[in-house]
């Protein structure tokens, strides 16, 4: 079956194609080369004056973990209004802050999405962690697993391991949650917060361990490098939320060392301490630093403003943030001696000067951070508001007076306090499709994914070039999932399961002889329990390998280096 | 105290046959660590059973056949004739819910499609603590986290022993902690009269103190604390018969101790409004962790509970107690509750699975019934389908959500019977609806 796209204006920033009519020619799930003349068309898609991207990808969203359901089961409130009715195709559901799994799946597919990663994946918790996302239909899964509060790597690091063991706990980790890359949330944060530490900067000692925030970054950033994972540690950094966290910011990005790393919801981690409110914006001084530091990416974490919840492994933070907590109940939790969880309801108004700079810090950082192929395009969902606002987001990026519209609307203070309005960018097309497509996809690893070129999976969205860019993001005209028709018109036309991506460096087994007997000694499950099989995130006995089903897909590691 | 660890240490050879590190889906606590032989009487349980456990795993399930109507027939005609009485409800009732993930996941695909009300048989005493989430929220710990970290347990109204057998065992009088080498012994209270304490002993085992009130007294005895904690001194001389000092020295205890934690079982506390017990507990945890830490450990969870609430919640958005009707999932946690549904008349059929113990019976009514269920499962009056369907985890595989709502475990295929699993049953039906 040979399918033709035709003259579609393209934007496929990995091929260097801005905004070029092309023919794109699709087979068997995936994209070819243009076929000799005279070759049978099967199918054609006349795509004349549309834009044309690959599906959109999210490199970090809640979608799946205990912590999310947790904000599910917390929050009738919030669903009531907006459950969604089953159909035909469809299973009911409800969405509003923390949406249900498989609506979560169809809202993301109505958006041009094809693929969201789960970025705080606790190791205890991966098993429930995939069998939500196996509830989450139509799109590409994947998770980042949370190391660097667990007992057993601070130990490791207190003990001096040799350097070869802790990268084989890190990845003999991966295997066994089914990881596709790692991320350290508040470093050594969540586990000092056991021992009633309240804050953790970066080069304060950890009470019981005696390790710092920036040992445990630098551990988890080599470790990266050197197994080969392709995504850089994906930080949640020291100080989310606390005025003056820039300052930590600052520090962690220039104690990186040259190593990659991915600081992550950045919008967080930018705040001040000037003004009367004692609250400013870090902005300039980051992105500054950022524009100067290629090792380092980042993604926003932007909030918008009405209800919604915060799920974090930042049990630390999360307890401070408690005080915020709107409507007034949250939840907090200390986990397994592997990590934590605080589930927090919050409701950014655009009255209080607080939330109405974070939205300005947010777009600051968008606008002044130059390179779009190390900025990615999130709320931190459900975090900094719902996965849904990103067509609203993207036309705040590209429409400058849309922009000025919206900051004339919020708190005075927080207007003055910002040098948004003299931020001219608008971003592009091209810079949208590197942001949301070709950006993530290079900085995760997938290589035929977030592409249009031969070889590529054909997960394709289609636009209508609609000036108002929050209606045309909102609402594609078609997308394709394996060269499927699966969205028109922006409703869901044929329900797939999408696939689990995972990466799996190579360790040395005999790892797992110190685990078993520390497992044994001290935990309550035992290590071959712990350890998530294959047959458990596949879809049983599917016999497929391309992700046509809810397979595994496991993408390639770079080799183990030293 | 029974010794379920009859043999211990981690490097002791299982006995040749032993299928080890076995997960129990009997209670809650979901323990991984069983060690069972299967031979031609079917399975047993040689180490590190509890009665829960044995009786579970030994059980006797052959011979069981489907039946319409208490006629046996074959399982192509029961699902058949389920089907077509699901299909002429207006209103099905899906109770029990006794089963592990994809069971309740094939429950929820069959309920949002034939327009059902979803509820577990245990979610009365889940809405106890449930609630609480909804309007207070709370400081959870797990039991790995417990087990190492807690230094003081308060077990609060609940007889753990009997819905946990191996709780004291494998949380509290544990040989190690990661925290200390040489970790100290730690003080168990038990606010609460008759609670069986019979379990709490051994090395780790220090001070066993019981503040001796009425089970449903409990909350003025927690109330009492609460306010001692709270720096709000109570002036009687005692609260439900508990000498005010003794709940004093409590208050002081927990703000001295480096991690308190309070347990509690939400079945346990079986007395009117205990959810206001839970509450109070949940705010006087917040409130010592102010300035120290400390934490709630809410068990209970049998029954496949857990994963019932989980899976309900991250499909339809709700905790069970959820109806389809409308199309849309409609939550409201006392319209949906079954046993007030069948004693109110509404509801046209029901659809109740149990597939681990033979205890979680329908209950009587006059509505056609279709039960999948564990042989030998209690029922009041045959039913009009009956379809034997196989315990996740001796009969088949699956997966479960532990009591602490964080760790999930895998269930292991036994091979104790061919008996077919929940969720293909209901998959046919759907299928064929």
């Amino acid at each position: 079956m040979l399918t033709k796209f035709t003259g579609g204006t393209v934007y496929d920033p990995l091929n260097g194609v801005n905004g070029e009519v092309r023919d794109i020619y699709v087979k068997d799930g995936r994209i070819v080369a243009v076929p000799p003349p005279g070759t049978r068309i099967d199918a054609e898609y006349p795509l004349n004056g549309r834009v044309v991207m690959a599906g959109a990808i999210d490199p970090h969203s809640h979608i799946g973990g205990g912590k999310v359901t947790i904000g599910r089961m917390m929050l009738p409130e919030d669903h009531q209004g907006h459950e969604v009715a089953r159909t035909e195709l469809m299973r009911s559901g409800c969405g509003h802050a923390v949406p249900s799994t498989m609506t979560t799946g169809y809202r993301y597919a109505e958006m041009g999405y094809t693929a969201a990663f789960e970025p705080a994946m606790l190791p205890a918790n991966a098993r429930q962690a995939h069998l939500e996302m196996g509830d989450t239909p139509m799109i590409d899964k994947g998770a980042f697993v949370m190391l660097g509060n667990d007992d057993f790597f601070l130990r490791s690091l207190v003990e001096k391991k040799d350097f070869a063991f802790i990268k084989d706990y890190i990845a003999w980790t991966m295997h066994a949650a089914q990881a596709m890359a790692v991320k350290i949330v508040n470093p050594g944060g969540i586990s000092a917060f056991k021992f009633n530490q309240r804050s953790l900067d970066l080069d304060e000692k950890h009470e019981f361990y005696g390790v710092t925030p920036r040992d445990i970054i630098l551990t988890l950033a080599r470790g990266m490098k050197e197994l080969g994972v392709p995504h850089p540690i994906h930080i949640h950094g020291c100080n989310l939320g606390v005025p003056g966290s820039m300052n930590s910011t600052l520090a962690t990005i220039r104690g990186a060392e040259g190593l990659p790393i991915h600081l992550t919801h950045i919008q967080f981690h930018s705040y001040g301490t000037e003004g009367d409110m004692k609250f400013s914006s870090g902005a300039p001084q980051i992105a500054e630093l950022l524009n100067q530091t290629p090792n380092v990416s980042i993604d926003i974490g932007q909030i918008m403003f009405g209800q919604t919840c915060t799920a974090s492994g930042d049990s630390m933070r999360q307890y401070g943030n408690t005080k915020s907590a709107n409507p007034k109940k949250w939840v907090v939790m200390d986990i397994e001696c592997d990590n934590g969880c605080g589930v927090v309801p919050m409701k950014y108004r655009d009255k209080s000067y607080v939330n109405a700079l974070q939205w300005c810090i947010g777009l600051e950082l968008f606008l002044l951070v130059q390179d779009p192929w190390r900025i990615f395009l999130t709320t931190d969902h459900p975090n900094g508001a719902p996965f849904y606002f990103y067509p609203h987001l993207i036309r705040l990026l590209m429409d400058r007076t849309f922009r000025n519209e919206m900051l004339e609307k919020l708190h005075p203070g927080a207007q003055a306090a910002t040098i948004l309005k003299t931020l001219d960018r608008e971003y592009s097309l091209y810079d949208v499709a590197i942001m949301t497509r070709a950006g993530p996809a290079r900085s995760l690893g997938l290589r035929d994914r977030g592409h249009l070129g031969a070889g590529a999976i054909a997960d394709i969205t289609v636009y209508e070039d609609n000036a108002d860019r929050e209606a045309m993001f909102k609402t594609p005209l078609f997308v394709f999932k394996s060269g499927e028709l699966i969205v028109k018109n922006g409703r869901v036309v044929k329900v797939v399961s999408g696939a689990t991506h995972v990466v799996r460096p190579d360790y040395d087994r005999a790892i797992e002889k110190p685990l078993r007997e520390y497992f044994d000694r001290y935990h309550t499950v035992k290590l071959d329990n712990f350890r998530l099989s294959d047959q458990e995130v596949v879809e049983s006995n599917c016999g497929h390998t391309g992700g046509e089903c809810g397979c595994v897909i496991v993408q390639p590691c770079g080799p183990r280096t030293s | 105290m029974t010794n379920w660890t009859q043999a211990k240490g981690p490097g002791e050879t299982p006995k040749s046959n032993a299928i080890t590190d076995v997960a129990c889906p009997f209670c809650g606590l979901v323990c991984d660590d069983l060690e069972i032989v299967r031979d031609d009487n079917g399975l047993h349980v040689v180490k590190n059973g509890c009665e829960k456990a044995i009786a579970g795993f030994d059980r006797n399930v052959d011979g069981a056949k489907p039946q319409v109507d208490g006629r046996d027939v074959d399982i192509g005609t029961a699902i058949q004739a389920a089907t077509a009485l699901i299909r002429k409800s207006s209103l099905p009732l899906y109770g029990g819910l006794g089963t592990d993930v994809d069971g309740i996941r094939a429950v929820m695909a069959l309920a949002d499609k034939s327009g059902g009300v979803v509820d577990h048989a245990l979610s009365e005493a889940q809405y106890r603590n449930f609630r609480v989430m909804q309007t207070r929220g709370w400081i959870m710990t797990t039991l790995t986290e417990a087990r190492n970290r807690a230094d003081v347990i308060i077990v609060v109204g609940s007889d753990i022993q009997k819905l946990h057998p191996r709780f004291f065992e494998r949380i509290v009088n544990v040989d190690e902690s990661l925290f200390s080498e040489t970790p100290p012994k730690r003080t168990v209270y038990f606010i609460g009269k008759g609670l069986d304490q019979s379990a709490v002993k051994g090395p780790r085992i220090g001070e066993i103190i019981t503040l001796p009130c009425e089970i449903d007294r409990v909350g003025e005895v927690i109330g009492a604390l609460a306010a001692e904690v709270k720096g709000t001194p109570v002036t009687h001389d005692t609260v439900a018969g508990v000498p005010i000092a003794d709940i004093r020295a409590l208050a002081e205890r927990c703000q001295s101790s480096a991690y308190p934690v309070f347990v509690w079982a939400p079945p346990s506390l079986a007395f009117p409004n205990a959810d206001l017990v839970v509450s109070t507990v949940s705010d006087l945890v917040k409130d010592l962790n102010v300035k120290g830490r400390a934490a709630g450990l809410a068990l209970g969870g049998n029954e496949g509970s857990i994963s019932a609430a989980a899976v309900a919640s991250w499909q339809s958005g709700y905790p069970l107690r959820v109806s389809f009707a409308s199309g849309k999932p409609d939550y409201d946690f006392l319209r949906y509750s079954i046993p007030r549904m069948l004693a109110n008349g509404e509801g046209d059929a029901l659809v109740w699975l149990a597939s681990f113990t033979p205890d979680l019976g329908p209950p009587a009514t006059k509505i056609p019934t279709v039960v999948l269920g564990t042989p030998g499962l209690k029922l009041p009056n045959p039913p009009a389908v009956f379809i034997p369907v196989g315990t996740p985890g001796a009969d088949h595989a699956g997966r479960i959500i532990r009591v602490d709502n964080v760790v999930s475990l895998p269930l292991r295929n036994l091979g104790r019977s061919n008996l077919p699993k929940a969720s293909d049953i209901f998959a046919a039906i759907e299928l064929a609806l």
